[in-house]
């Protein structure tokens, strides 16, 4: 039986322990205070460049959903597109920018490939057709991906010139790379930012949140309005599987768990708002990264030493689900609603 | 005269500046026909759904038998005895005829919660429905798939499913609306008929129907009630002809 | 565009497939279709045992468990118009409750049984009552995210085998018996449930519950009008088909003897969607056959390639793609009934 959907653990600090930097360096075994801070301090980090990488994934898709009404189930695979894009082309060239440089444009023409072929079919469709043909549609590529690429994870070293740690505070160090991804995935933020909030196609977007068939009646070409929303979600899911590519392994179905994780962080920003996206992003980042770290240790003040860190750890994967409901529970439109959802 | 069966109070609703619903108040009493008469864009949608329930209120109160029911939902509104028709024909296309009927009878009949018991089988739902059904002379259509009616017959079937909620004060909304020259008098018969047992509010376009049918007629122009009487008393009103009368005065003598 | 956002759940797909007069001979097809799949599985292990294949018997329990979780999602999907995409969650948790209750050394399935719809009917009743407070995508993907709890709650729960799952010493007992260890008892067994699913559905689904159920589905507005509150109606089919979908869990669970978080993967619930829609929504035996279908196909791809998800997932694009109407409508026209 398939367990293609455990991957997602990957995106866990514990089972990935390239996501703890400098975790056991001097920084812990000071004072007890002082080597909270410290863990406190780096899993912040940690938890902000998660929410940076699910903000890329989720700019996109939100606005597919607001925009196009259409349930996009393969946008996770985009994601895996692009590291595998990345792999191969930081391969090719011996360079990982070059290899990056590479490979957004083509993950834009294949994001733009995909809309022609299948995506254009399903925006009049019904739900459940775009359910279906978008879960078809991951079969296929986490299939072709294993076709093509072979079913072992690949590997991309993280660039020289990206590489060792800078210092924080005294001993504490946190790795060049990371903090490299934080930067890029802001600078896109602030791109988008100027581009939703400043630009004629991003008032287009704005408005065609709210009512896509209002802007159509003005006399824009949805249909390339619609295309290029499309090419460009795809392209920034693209760009946060290429980030991704040397700190993780690349290997099929690794945009599975991403993609449901993109949904948590929709569903509490509000579909079709690029801004709810990034609160939600970091928030989500955030809960995620620090509850599986301190959740555990929060519990030892109340539970014996074995058993908190046993609830700790069933726990924490659940806290993003629970802030999902109660969010929920109290704006089931999300927190930057575009338009309404509830009944 | 008797405590009236509805009663509307200084209603207000604005989305954004846009007042939609502006002061209006009117009484409707037992077994009257009020009509509600306006251009487009005058808000009377808006006022069928604030007294229908579905949409709420600024300000105001909705008053029925008595019982305030301005806080209500829709749901609980039908339970009380106040139920609407749809000016967008809103049957249930796949069911038939009997069943569209049938399923009111059934909300206000016990549970729903029953599991295993054919509901079509139940043969107090169904005499039940039958009755509004013949009410509505569409009897002979019962067991036809509501979806396969005329569109004169869908618009029966639409004052049926209200008559089989039970309630006393129906709310129609445009029953007229897209019917033919023949389809609109059976209704308008209908609605005649209708008047001798339960009170009626009706939002209606058609002039010769609404003057033929009301007791009482009231104008709503930009969210505001700017006459009410009787339908001579409407038809003089200087304010009534300057507003809106006096663009269609063709029409109403015709 | 808006008007589609407008229904409750989702989506009106088909308005007439759940009515029972478009016609009641339909009706009796379906009644009569569902006979004849239980006939012919009713002698399979007689014929197996000729054929000297006992591992057919295992693989068609495998099916009719599946069958009856699609079941359980045609009330919800078909009958309740609501597209939940965590409905293997529950399937997860009633194999859980066998697995966790027999490694505490009960193993009576009567127990099991009963935990399972329990915990499975909690987890609906809750999820369910959050999710319904939404519709259109929200409800999909809020449903999707719920089902990944439940999977990572299982990956985590590492004294019960995290993601490696958990073997179960053996199968399930009754009044202590080990009646259960004959692969032609759990065969009957998961047939005689399957039966029972089947007819109970059926009747639920005409019952004065189902009716207001189709309704909603339908037009919830209209039902609002003369005095319904979808909500209960929807959340009561989704604990329903919550529960039932935990019996097919604890039959999972001694089919393979042997539990894990996989059970209850995304891909899970995307595979029972597909059984459901490929058979034809709302209309039950649809969904049995979907699942008999599906897992054929799967199993006959298989035979081809490694890579025989390929094979499904292109299936899936053109049948969405070039059937007028998608999937939904076609199946539709297949079963003959006019289209409003």
């Amino acid at each position: 039986m398939p367990r293609t959907g455990a991957r997602a653990s990957l995106w866990h600090p514990q089972s990935n322990p390239i996501s703890l930097p400098d975790f056991s360096g001097p920084g812990l075994e000071d004072d007890d205070a002082q080597g909270m801070f410290n863990l406190f301090l780096l899993q912040t980090l940690n938890g902000v460049q998660f929410g940076i990488l699910l903000f890329l994934v989720a700019a996109g898709l939100t606005l597919i959903f607001g925009i196009m009404d259409l349930i996009n189930l393969a946008h996770g695979v985009l994601y895996m597109v692009g590291a595998y894009f990345t792999a191969t082309f930081t391969a090719l060239t011996g360079d990982f920018l070059l290899g990056i440089a590479i490979a957004l444009p083509a993950a834009l023409l294949f994001g733009l490939v995909l809309e022609v072929l299948i995506f254009r079919h399903l925006y009049e469709r019904d739900h459940l057709d775009q359910v279906l043909a978008t879960f078809g549609l991951i079969l296929i590529l986490n299939e072709g991906v294993k076709i093509v690429w072979g079913a072992a994870p690949m590997s991309v070293p993280i660039p020289e010139i990206l590489s060792g740690a800078i210092p924080l505070i005294g001993p504490l160090k946190y790795p060049f790379y990371r903090v490299a991804i934080i930067a890029a995935g802001l600078l896109t933020a602030v791109g988008l930012w100027l581009l939703v909030n400043h630009t004629r196609i991003g008032m287009l977007l704005r408005a065609g949140a709210v009512n896509a068939p209002m802007v159509s009646a003005l006399g824009v070409d949805i249909r390339r309005l619609f295309m290029l929303v499309f090419g460009f979600g795809a392209m920034l899911a693209g760009f946060a599987g290429a980030m991704v590519a040397p700190i993780l392994s690349v290997e099929p179905g690794m945009g599975d768990g991403i993609l449901i994780l993109t949904f948590v962080v929709i569903v509490i920003g509000g579909v079709g708002s690029v801004r709810g996206a990034f609160v939600a992003a970091i928030l989500v980042g955030l809960v995620d990264t620090l509850g599986r770290t301190f959740g555990p240790i929060v519990l030892r003040a109340v539970m014996e030493p074995s058993a908190a860190s046993q609830t700790g750890q069933t726990l924490a994967p659940m806290l993003i689900y629970i802030l999902m409901a109660a969010v929920l529970f109290f704006r089931p439109s999300g927190l930057f609603p575009a338009k309404g959802a509830a009944a | 005269m008797s405590q009236p069966l509805l009663t509307v109070t200084d209603l207000r609703k604005s989305f954004g500046a846009l007042a939609v619903t502006d002061g209006v108040s009117f009484d409707v009493h037992d077994n009257e026909l009020h009509a509600i008469i306006g251009p487009n864009g005058a808000g009377k949608t808006t006022l069928i759904h604030q007294l229908s329930g579905s949409l709420g209120c600024d300000s105001g109160t909705v008053r029925l038998a008595g019982g305030d029911i301005t806080r209500h939902s829709m749901v609980d509104r039908v339970r009380l005895g106040l139920a609407r028709s749809f000016q967008i024909t809103s049957i249930l296309d796949g069911f038939t005829v009997i069943e569209n009927a049938a399923m009111a009878v059934q909300a206000r009949s016990g549970s729903s919660f029953r599991f295993l018991r054919p509901a079509s089988k139940e043969r107090r739902l169904n005499d039940e429905a039958m009755a509004a059904l013949a009410r509505v002379k569409l009897d002979d259509r019962a067991q036809r798939r509501a979806g396969s009616l005329s569109h004169g017959e869908k618009r029966q079937l639409e004052i049926a499913i209200a008559l089989a909620t039970g309630a006393k004060l129906l709310l129609l909304d445009e029953p007229l609306a897209g019917t033919g020259h023949e389809e609109s008098a059976v209704l308008v018969e209908l609605m005649r008929e209708l008047k001798t047992t339960h009170t009626i509010v009706l939002i209606e376009h058609d002039m010769d129907a609404v003057f033929a049918l009301a007791d009482r007629v009231s104008v709503l122009v930009y969210g505001r009630l700017i006459a009410t009487g009787s339908a001579a008393e409407v038809r003089s009103h200087p304010d009534v002809r300057a507003a809106y009368l006096g663009e269609e005065e063709e029409a109403v003598r015709c | 565009m808006s008007a589609r956002t407008s229904d409750l759940a989702i989506t009106g797909a088909v308005p007439d497939v759940a009515a029972p007069r478009g016609g009641r001979l339909a009706g009796r097809g379906t009644a009569l279709a569902a006979l004849l799949i239980f006939l012919v599985l009713a002698v399979l292990p007689p014929v197996a045992v000729a054929v000297n294949d006992p591992f057919l018997v295992v693989t068609a329990t495998r099916i009719i468990v599946f069958a009856i979780a699609a079941l359980s999602l045609d009330l919800v999907l078909g009958y309740g118009a609501m597209v939940s995409f965590g409905h293997a969650a529950f399937l997860g948790l009633g194999a859980y409750a066998v697995a966790i209750l027999s490694s505490h050394g009960i193993s009576d399935i009567l127990v099991q049984g009963v935990v399972a719809v329990a915990a499975s009917a909690l987890f609906a009743l809750v999820t369910g009552a959050i999710s319904l407070r939404t519709k259109g995508v929200y409800f999909i993907m809020i449903t999707l995210a719920f089902g990944q709890m439940a999977y990572f709650f299982m990956v985590s729960l590492s004294a019960y085998g995290g993601d490696d799952g958990l073997t179960l010493g053996g199968r399930s007992t009754l009044f202590g018996l080990p009646i259960l260890k004959s692969d032609f008892a759990l065969f009957y067994l998961s047939l005689g449930v399957l039966v029972l699913a089947f007819v109970g559905l059926r009747a639920l689904t005409l019952s004065r519950f189902g009716r207001v159920l189709r309704g909603t589905k339908e037009n919830p507005v209209r039902m609002q009008a003369i005095g319904f509150q979808p909500f209960a109606f929807q959340l009561t089919a989704y604990v329903i088909a919550g529960a039932l979908a935990g019996i097919a869990g604890v039959l999972l669970a001694n089919q393979a003897e042997f539990v894990s978080p996989a059970y209850m993967s995304w891909q899970r619930s995307g595979e029972l969607i597909v059984m459901v829609v490929l058979g034809g929504m709302g209309t039950l035996v649809g969904a049995i056959g979907g699942a008999i279908a599906l897992l054929l196909l799967e199993d006959w791809l298989a035979h081809f390639s490694e890579h025989w998800k390929l094979g499904l997932g292109v299936l899936l694009v053109l049948l969405v793609l070039f059937t007028r109407g998608g999937i939904v409508g076609g199946v539709a026209r297949l079963f003959g009934r006019p289209r409003s």
